[in-house]
């Protein structure tokens, strides 16, 4: 069981975080205007990465605040945690 | 006539304290300090149980955990009856009752024995290849396999014992408290950091506390000396615990560990009573030394698995520290120095041991220097070809090997009397937890073991799990790895002087040759299963090539000891055979438990009503007073229906739903889930999250809102009241209230951070008493009578704030069921109150109490939904065939785009309908499958029921379901097929009552 540092309240047990699937997927700001391979794309389209992988965690039973983590899936180490709306730290 | 084996006086057995137990209904006795297996021995009982399947006399092998034979069943009380349980590691205790298991009628004659005269039939993969066809008879087959087969009994009744679980932060745990162990805890804790040591055995020390050989030396001390010593000082030690019988099951990521800690097992019985029996320790450790040893090899051979053949650290084990003979005519078989440091041992003791069989072709160390000298016979390069002897080995006999281990120099056999095998195949770093925490192998040629190579946290392994055998490498390399790994600079043990024979060889032979062909013989590798050499070459023969394929294949190392004695041999023979390296082959996963658990020490305390939370209603007292039934709706407890004396469900619900619809019915409606949304930029919000427009909504008026997923699947649903220009109150279903608030969280954070709206969960603040039918007004008049309820100043979706007496209330016009309604939100403390007030006022109209039933059956009438019961994540709204709901001119909502997918524009999608059944009494079933013909092949699935009631005020049966094409089908007859009959129903319009909604402004 993962120790996760969250961006607003340090460093707490992974059962009170959710997962929330790849970081990084913009939603379209006009989704109308996509052809439905485009939305496909955006809609069910994931990396699912063996090695370094940007995601989406939540503190769901804590500040309930999403952030980003990127964690190397083969291995669980995190390698950093940034808040929403920030540059990831390392590649 | 019974004997006594206990040979010799151990500090470890206090012969002052008789424990009398029972063995197969028969009565013994042992000391205080015994397990049940070193007591059986010292009773001269070596056959405990029965093979899997071969059902072959299986005796004691093992010492440890690593047992496979003698697994037992303890207590016969129902209620705590244990299968599984390793008599090797179970002390013995006062009023002890175990029994044999896998063996009936009994452990000395059993039916199943027959299967050992029939080996031929069972080879490997026999169960999934026997068992397979016909299919139809499965069920025959089930009964024959759950009959003969299954280890242990389960008990039947709840488990009175207590359990618990504990967290514990550590700097540094230490799993093993043998030499290396020892050392490492006294070294950590010395140095200031907090320190935990745990051992699954009652005493620490490992093997090296009953060591007693005149080679090994610290300082020149005896080794168990030295230890004893350092046992005593690490007992003063601050920042230290031992916890002992504690027993680490798994090891997880991020040095997260979770130990069995057995806290009332060895005790006798009347003193096990209300005490916490097992604990659960929830370890999150800084540091993580894995000092848990090695584990003893056997050796493959034909019929290696006689009662009497036991592993040679075993029976020095059960000599040195319970004092207990194994055998009186004891002979060695190895294939490294280990046995002769045993014979050793037991010749000094007075134990006759009459020969070492060594297949080896020379050794020239210490131990076989004193071995020969103390006259004990030694056959070199000589390998056992058969054991004798059906409940207990009596002979066996013997061949001398060919230069290269794989045939014979001679045809000349020789017969040697014994009635204890002691044998050795040299020694496997116990791997199991530091695997399990991610940690990467690496094989080592020189003796054939895998050991600890990448490391995935912050650990280390020393000592024989890092495999490091001899006592002068173990206390070096531990040292050295020790100051590196907590970095210090020295340590105690840097300068200790250490004496230990060296130069020991081990010739490494997996699979022993045999003087008959392999089919003839039985060369055991995993005893539980029994799986044998002969089968893992099958396997391989029939084309598997993964080692996880050939251990499911033959189910080697898949019992409960997981083959912890045969894996190695298992890899080894599968290489040989296969002709690739065992490091190249890799080895299989190795899964927590180490050892079973009990579920009792899973679960804890969280056992009965705390196994799940559950959540109440502020009207709860009242429903329990008024004798209602519950339901549960997630973790809610909700009044299901309120039964009068002799009334079936069936009855109180026809009577709840007419008094509704006739004159007035209460709903406790607490636990819809309540989410406050307030902020400048709330209109938006909701105009984005919801298919239908919000900007247009005044204040003061209610709204019915749907929401999607991206997916374009209805998520949830509920209705909304503007409180104020940016004040919202969002209502959502009772299980959904969690996931919308977290899925809105969601979009807010991340997707539009740029909206100023904030949410709160509210669901507990408020309570919820909906007063409905046709009297609602009249009843509503007479509790808040300066309230204007005309339908000019309160019409159907609107809001007012109101006061009932002192208590501010919030009063929305909607409804659920169709009839004129209201829903008064008050703050929780008073929920009772204002319910009970209700109730007072709507006596003249007999106001009746309805349960989520009735709910159920009057929205169906008025075919309004239930997400999650007429949806299930797969329907649009169109499919609901609520296009009404869908807002054509808003730019984007959560979904929208999804909606205009090829998929979901499809005609023939699962769509809502109406059913009702040409038997108007016919209540269909809920999930009851839809077809229109019945005579095809396959028959077409066109749908299923999703809501099926009998309508009271219809007086027919009424149902809802999804069908294929369904919007396009009215009038049309299609079957409900049952399994004894089929329902002749026919597609209507799913709203079946009050189509034009006269009701709700009556
Ligand atoms: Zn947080």
């Amino acid at each position: 069981m993962f120790l996760i540092t969250c961006p607003f309240c340090g460093e707490r047990e992974q059962s009170e975080f959710k997962a929330g699937g790849e970081a990084h997927i913009e939603r379209p700001k006009q989704p109308t205007e996509l052809s439905d391979d485009e939305w496909a794309e955006y809609l069910f389209m994931r990396k699912n990465i063996k090695g370094v992988q940007f995601e989406r965690w939540n503190h769901a039973h804590g500040c309930r605040k999403w952030f980003n983590m990127i964690r190397d899936t083969s291995n669980d180490t995190i390698k950093a945690v940034y808040k929403m709306g920030e540059k990831p730290p390392v590649k | 006539m019974l004997k006594n084996l206990r040979v010799t006086t151990s500090k470890y057995i206090d012969k002052t304290s008789r424990v009398s137990f029972k063995f197969n209904g028969k009565a013994y006795f042992g000391y205080k300090g015994d397990t049940l297996a070193s007591a059986l021995l010292a009773n001269d009982v070596h056959l405990v149980g029965r093979s899997f399947k071969y059902h072959r006399p299986r005796g004691i092998m093992t010492s440890g955990s690593e047992e496979p034979n003698a697994i037992v069943q303890v207590n016969n009380n129902t209620a705590l009856t244990e299968p599984n349980v390793r008599a090797t590691e179970l002390e013995i205790y006062h009023g002890l009752e175990a029994t044999s298991q896998n063996c009936w009628p009994s452990v000395n004659f059993d039916i199943g024995g027959i299967n050992n005269f029939l080996s031929p039939l069972l080879p490997a993969g026999f169960y999934y290849k026997t068992f397979m066809w016909p299919a139809n008879f499965w069920e025959k087959y089930e009964y024959v396999i759950r009959h003969s087969a299954g280890l242990g009994k389960s008990p039947t009744e709840p488990d009175p014992d207590i359990y618990d679980h504990k967290y514990i932060h550590c700097d540094v745990l230490v799993i093993g408290a043998g030499i290396s162990g020892i050392m490492a805890a006294k070294t950590a804790a010395k140095n200031n950091l907090k320190t935990l040591l745990l051992d699954e055995k009652n005493e620490i020390g490992g093997s090296t506390i009953f060591q007693n050989s005149k080679h090994v030396k610290i300082n020149d001390q005896n080794s168990s000396t030295w230890l004893e010593n350092e046992i005593k000082e690490l007992r003063n030690i601050e920042n230290l615990e031992i916890k002992t019988r504690t027993s680490v099951a798994a090891y997880h990521g991020y040095n997260y560990l979770l130990a069995r800690e057995n806290l009332t097992d060895h005790l006798p019985k009347n003193e096990k009573n209300k005490k916490i029996r097992q604990r659960l320790l929830k370890i999150r450790a800084k540091k993580v030394i894995v000092a848990t040893g090695s584990l003893e090899r056997p050796l493959v051979f034909n019929n290696n698995d006689r009662p009497g053949i036991m592993l040679s650290s075993a029976v020095k084990k059960y000599a040195d520290y319970y004092g207990v003979a194994t055998g009186q005519k004891n002979i060695f078989f190895t294939n490294n120095d280990t046995a002769y440091e045993s014979a050793i041992s037991l010749n000094k003791k007075g134990i006759k041991v009459e020969a070492i069989i060594d297949i080896r072709e020379q050794s020239n160390t210490a131990f076989t220097k004193e071995a020969e000298d103390l006259g004990i016979k030694v056959y070199r390069s000589y390998t056992v070809v058969n054991t004798e002897g059906y409940k207990k080995i009596n002979k066996i006999t013997i061949m001398e090997l060919s230069s290269n281990g794989q045939s014979f120099a001679n045809q000349e056999k020789i017969e040697l009397d014994c009635d204890c095998l002691a044998i050795t195949g040299g020694w496997t770093p116990a791997v199991h937890l530091f695997t399990q925490s991610g940690g990467k192998l690496k094989f080592r040629e020189k003796d054939q073991v895998f050991i600890p190579d990448l490391y995935p946290s912050d650990q280390i392994s020393i000592g024989s799990s890092n495999g490091d055998f001899e006592l002068d490498d173990i206390i070096k390399n531990s040292t050295k790895s020790l100051k590196e790994f907590l970095n210090i600079k020295e340590t105690e043990f840097d300068n200790l002087e250490i004496n230990c024979p060296k130069d020991k060889e081990i010739r490494n032979i997996w699979l022993l040759p045999s003087d008959k062909v392999l089919g003839k013989t039985k060369p055991f590798v995993d005893y539980q299963n029994d799986a044998t050499a002969k089968d893992i070459k099958l396997a391989l023969r029939e084309g598997f090539k993964s080692i996880e394929h050939v251990k499911r294949y033959t189910t080697t190392g898949m019992g409960t000891d997981q083959g912890k004695l045969g894996n190695m041999h298992a890899l080894g023979i599968i290489a040989d055979t296969a002709g690739i390296k065992v490091g190249e082959l890799g080895t299989t996963t190795f899964r927590p438990p180490y050892t079973p658990l009990t579920f009792g020490t899973m679960v804890g305390r969280n056992v009965g009503e705390y196994f799940d939370a559950f959540r109440r209603t502020p009207m709860n007292d009242w429903h329990i007073e008024n004798k209602a039934e519950f339901e549960n709706v997630g973790q809610w407890k909700r009044a299901w229906y309120y039964p009068k004396k002799d009334e079936t469900m069936h009855d109180a619900v026809q009577r709840e739903s007419k008094a509704a619809r006739y004159s007035a019915g209460i709903l406790d409606a607490s636990t819809l889930g309540k989410i406050d949304i307030q902020g400048t930029d709330s209109s938006e919000f909701l105009n984005r999250v919801y298919t239908n427009a919000w900007s247009k909504l005044a204040i003061g008026k209610c709204r019915y809102g749907l929401m999607l997923n991206e997916d374009g699947m209805v998520y949830d649903d509920g209705v909304t009241t503007r409180l104020d220009e940016n004040h919202y109150i969002m209502t959502t279903t009772t299980g959904g209230a969690a996931n919308v608030l977290s899925k809105l969280e969601d979009y807010l954070q991340t997707e539009w951070p740029e909206l100023d709206v904030y949410l709160s969960s509210v669901t507990d603040h408020y309570a919820t008493a909906s007063v409905c039918g046709p009297n609602s007004k009249k009843i509503l008049n007479k509790i808040i009578p300066d309230l204007d309820l005309s339908d000019e100043s309160f019409p159907h979706m609107s809001f007012k704030n109101a006061k009932i007496d002192n208590i501010k209330c919030r009063v929305m016009r909607i409804s659920f069921t169709g009839e004129h309604s209201y829903e008064i939100n008050v703050q929780a403390n008073f929920g009772k109150s204002i319910w009970e007030k209700c109730m007072d006022a709507g006596q003249e109209f007999k106001i009746t109490p309805y349960g989520t039933e009735t709910m159920h059956l009057l929205r169906a009438e008025k075919g309004f939904i239930i997400v999650g019961q007429d949806t299930d994540g797969t329907m649009t709204p169109i499919d609901l065939q609520m296009d009404w709901i869908v807002s054509k001119k808003k730019y984007d909502f959560i979904g929208k785009r999804s909606l205009y997918r090829s998929d979901t524009m499809k005609e023939d999608r699962k769509q809502l309908v109406g059913l009702i059944t040409d038997n108007p009494s016919e209540v269909l079933e809920e999930g009851a499958q839809i077809v229109a013909n019945t005579n095809a092949t396959p028959v077409a699935m066109l749908g299923h029921v999703t809501s099926s009631y009998y309508s009271p005020n219809l007086n027919k049966s009424i149902a809802l379901a999804v069908v294929r094409g369904g919007k396009n089908m009215m009038g049309q007859k299609l079957i409900i097929a049952m399994e004894n009959k089929n329902i002749n129903v026919t597609i209507v319009d799913p709203v079946f009552f009050d189509k034009e909604n006269v009701r709700l402004n009556a």
